[in-house]
């Protein structure tokens, strides 16, 4: 039986950082020995804390196929994360994790067409599905990638797209900023109306993340083009503390979003109050 | 049945206290009564229960959880956890006994807390049945008999005796640790204060509170229901009900800079707070009407969904009596079950 030993964390260090937009930088973190601190699965995230500072909840936005390290993804805007953007590389944290579900990498998704939608930071969560299965690249259908962000710079990840996605003969990435920009000659407009004007198959199954307001309208518009709640996975975020489902604040409904999720299917999250 | 002469209690207590650490009911100056930790000379309270519920022996206010030492770059991880000493609880009525039955569904679910899981093995619940339960007691609504409580041992009082049942084998270790004080006795007379009782809760005005109309399947009919409006109004979200609540769990943790180490510690929260939920992107929880509601739905629809329907609430009353402006779980019970 596992135990709450998970409340006293592990020792991270940070090997590198990479500023990705204005206020996003890309952590990787080791244990001091070398090598990953644990194994996970695409979805789950990890309690990272600067001891004094606090303790908080991210993504793994690395594959669990990259064998070597463990990346996060974070958007500066709180006194946690702020204070990790201010940190330079050999810095130890504590990391305690995997945590949560996963996205069904290995049942429902399997052998299916997938688009993945994001907007923003949302891409963090679902970066780590996208290099999953590029790397076990025979077990699924076709790959496409809708992505939006405010602006060119606000992209997560753009140079990873540009050199490693966007060269993958299997992989199909769409592109759009919110605002026509020098420099700039892709799509310009918001995700909704882009999923809507590029109109996929609705045989495929959509992970969809990124901000609240965009997740609502895009599902509304995957609706109108014929997708069913029940080929539609969001990953969730909520306060919390624990991170094992007992602390309480992360609870909707009879759930935890820590534990029962953060990987939701929307005919799920349809059944559970709105609150989040 | 085993018992002792209420006036030989001292002697007990003495017993007890000298093989391990006992608590007790005790009354506190201001004439409301307390868990305290047994010294020679303390009375139990004549007091029906404590302000606080026992819920603190094994979920404390506050608690370390882990030490961290930083130094430049580094950081020492320290494991402040030692094994807890062995410790009776004594007097536990009814139901915060079965509270602890709660908590564990919360604390021992995978993964097991081992801080509440440590505490839980090194301690001895002995309870007290009641015989003078008060006009805020509706224990009976949650399946709940305050005349043979649960816990680990339980005892029974005549006016006169105290007696004694295990209730599993930590309690029968119990009364085998204290068996030389103890007597066999005629239990005519307790029988006959138990029936006393038994009319009593009868006849107690929240008696006829049902749970019928509550549990796991009951999300829609209640979380849009148009009473939270009303119900919560006054509500100052003082947190009041949570503190007191032997079932609330609720907790949060945070770092604290001694000066010399960081020392991560967890404290009681309440969802009655407003920044709860609160995060850096929003707060999904933004009146207080959706916190009200929240705290009365987990007891009465989400705790039951998750556990085989048992609910989060004991009948304790003690929200009935603390609530600064006199809203309670009956309260809301009664308001959404009207149509």
């Amino acid at each position: 039986m596992n135990s709450i030993e998970t409340l006293i964390p592990k020792i991270g260090v940070v090997t590198d950082i990479r500023q990705d937009t204005p206020d996003v930088k890309t952590f990787r973190v080791v244990s001091p020995e070398g090598g990953k601190l644990f194994e996970h699965m695409p979805g789950q995230c990890a309690m990272l804390s600067v001891p004094g500072v606090g303790e908080g909840m991210f993504s793994i936005t690395s594959s669990p196929t990259n064998k070597e390290f463990m990346e996060f993804s974070i958007k500066k805007c709180g006194c946690l994360t702020g204070w990790l953007h201010a940190m330079d590389v050999g810095q130890q944290i504590t990391v305690r994790g995997p945590y949560g579900n996963h996205f069904p990498v290995e049942t429902e998704l399997k052998g299916r067409d997938l688009l993945f939608i994001a907007g923003g930071i949302g891409l963090a969560p679902l970066r780590s599905v996208i290099n999953y299965v590029r790397d076990k690249r025979e077990n699924y259908g076709s790959i496409q990638v809708i992505y939006g962000s405010r602006s060119k710079d606000d992209l997560v990840d753009y140079q990873e797209i540009l050199d490693e996605w966007m060269n993958d003969p299997g992989v199909e990435v769409d592109l759009t900023i919110d605002n026509p920009q020098e420099g700039w000659d892709g799509h310009v407009g918001f995700v909704p109306n882009y999923v809507k004007e590029l109109a996929p198959s609705t045989d495929k199954t959509v992970l969809v993340c990124g901000p609240p307001i965009m997740i609502k309208f895009t599902l509304a518009g995957l609706k109108e083009l014929g997708f069913t709640d029940t080929q539609v996975y969001t990953t969730m975020e909520l306060r919390m503390k624990c991170a094992v489902g007992k602390c309480g604040r992360c609870n909707i409904g009879n759930k935890y979003v820590c534990k029962d999720g953060p990987v939701f299917r929307f005919d799920e999250l349809g059944e559970l109050p709105d609150e989040y | 049945m085993l018992k002792i002469a209420i006036d030989s209690l001292g002697e007990l207590f003495g017993k007890i206290a000298s093989a391990q650490t006992l608590y007790i009911p005790a009354d506190r100056p201001d004439g409301e009564a307390e868990y305290r930790k047994y010294e020679p000379g303390m009375k139990l309270t004549g007091r029906l229960n404590t302000v606080r519920s026992a819920k603190d022996f094994f979920f404390p206010q506050t608690e370390s959880l882990v030490d961290f030492k930083v130094e430049g770059k580094n950081i020492e991880v320290i494991d402040p956890r030692k094994e807890c000493e062995d410790f009776v609880v004594f007097g536990v009525r009814a139901c915060d006994a079965r509270s602890f039955t709660i908590l564990d569904k919360v604390f021992l679910a995978d993964p097991v807390d081992s801080y509440y899981k440590n505490r839980r093995d090194h301690g001895t619940i002995v309870t007290m049945a009641c015989t003078r339960p008060a006009e805020t007691c509706f224990c009976g609504t949650f399946g709940i008999d305050a005349t043979a409580p649960e816990g680990d041992a339980a005892c029974f009082s005549d006016g006169e005796s105290i007696f004694f049942k295990a209730n599993n084998d930590k309690g029968q270790r119990f009364i085998d640790s204290i068996s030389s004080l103890l007597e066999e006795g005629d239990t005519a007379k307790l029988d006959e204060v138990q029936s006393k009782t038994r009319e009593i809760l009868k006849k107690l005005p929240l008696a006829a509170l049902s749970t019928e109309n509550f549990g796991g399947d009951k999300l829609n009919e209640y979380f849009n229901s148009d009473k939270w409006g009303e119900l919560s109004e006054s509500c100052l979200g003082c947190g009041t009900c949570t503190f007191v609540c032997p079932t609330c769990q609720c907790y949060d943790i945070k770092d604290f800079d001694t000066g010399h180490g960081i020392k991560r510690f967890r404290c009681w929260d309440s969802c009655m707070y407003s920044d709860f939920t609160k995060m850096a992107h929003g707060n999904p929880r933004l009146t207080q009407l959706e916190r009200f509601r929240q705290r009365f739905m987990h007891k009465l629809v989400y705790f039951p969904k998750n556990n085989d329907g048992e609910f989060g609430c004991v009948g304790c009353g003690r929200c009935l009596s603390k609530c600064p402006i006199s809203m309670n779980i009956v309260k809301v019970m009664k308001a959404l079950e009207e149509k």
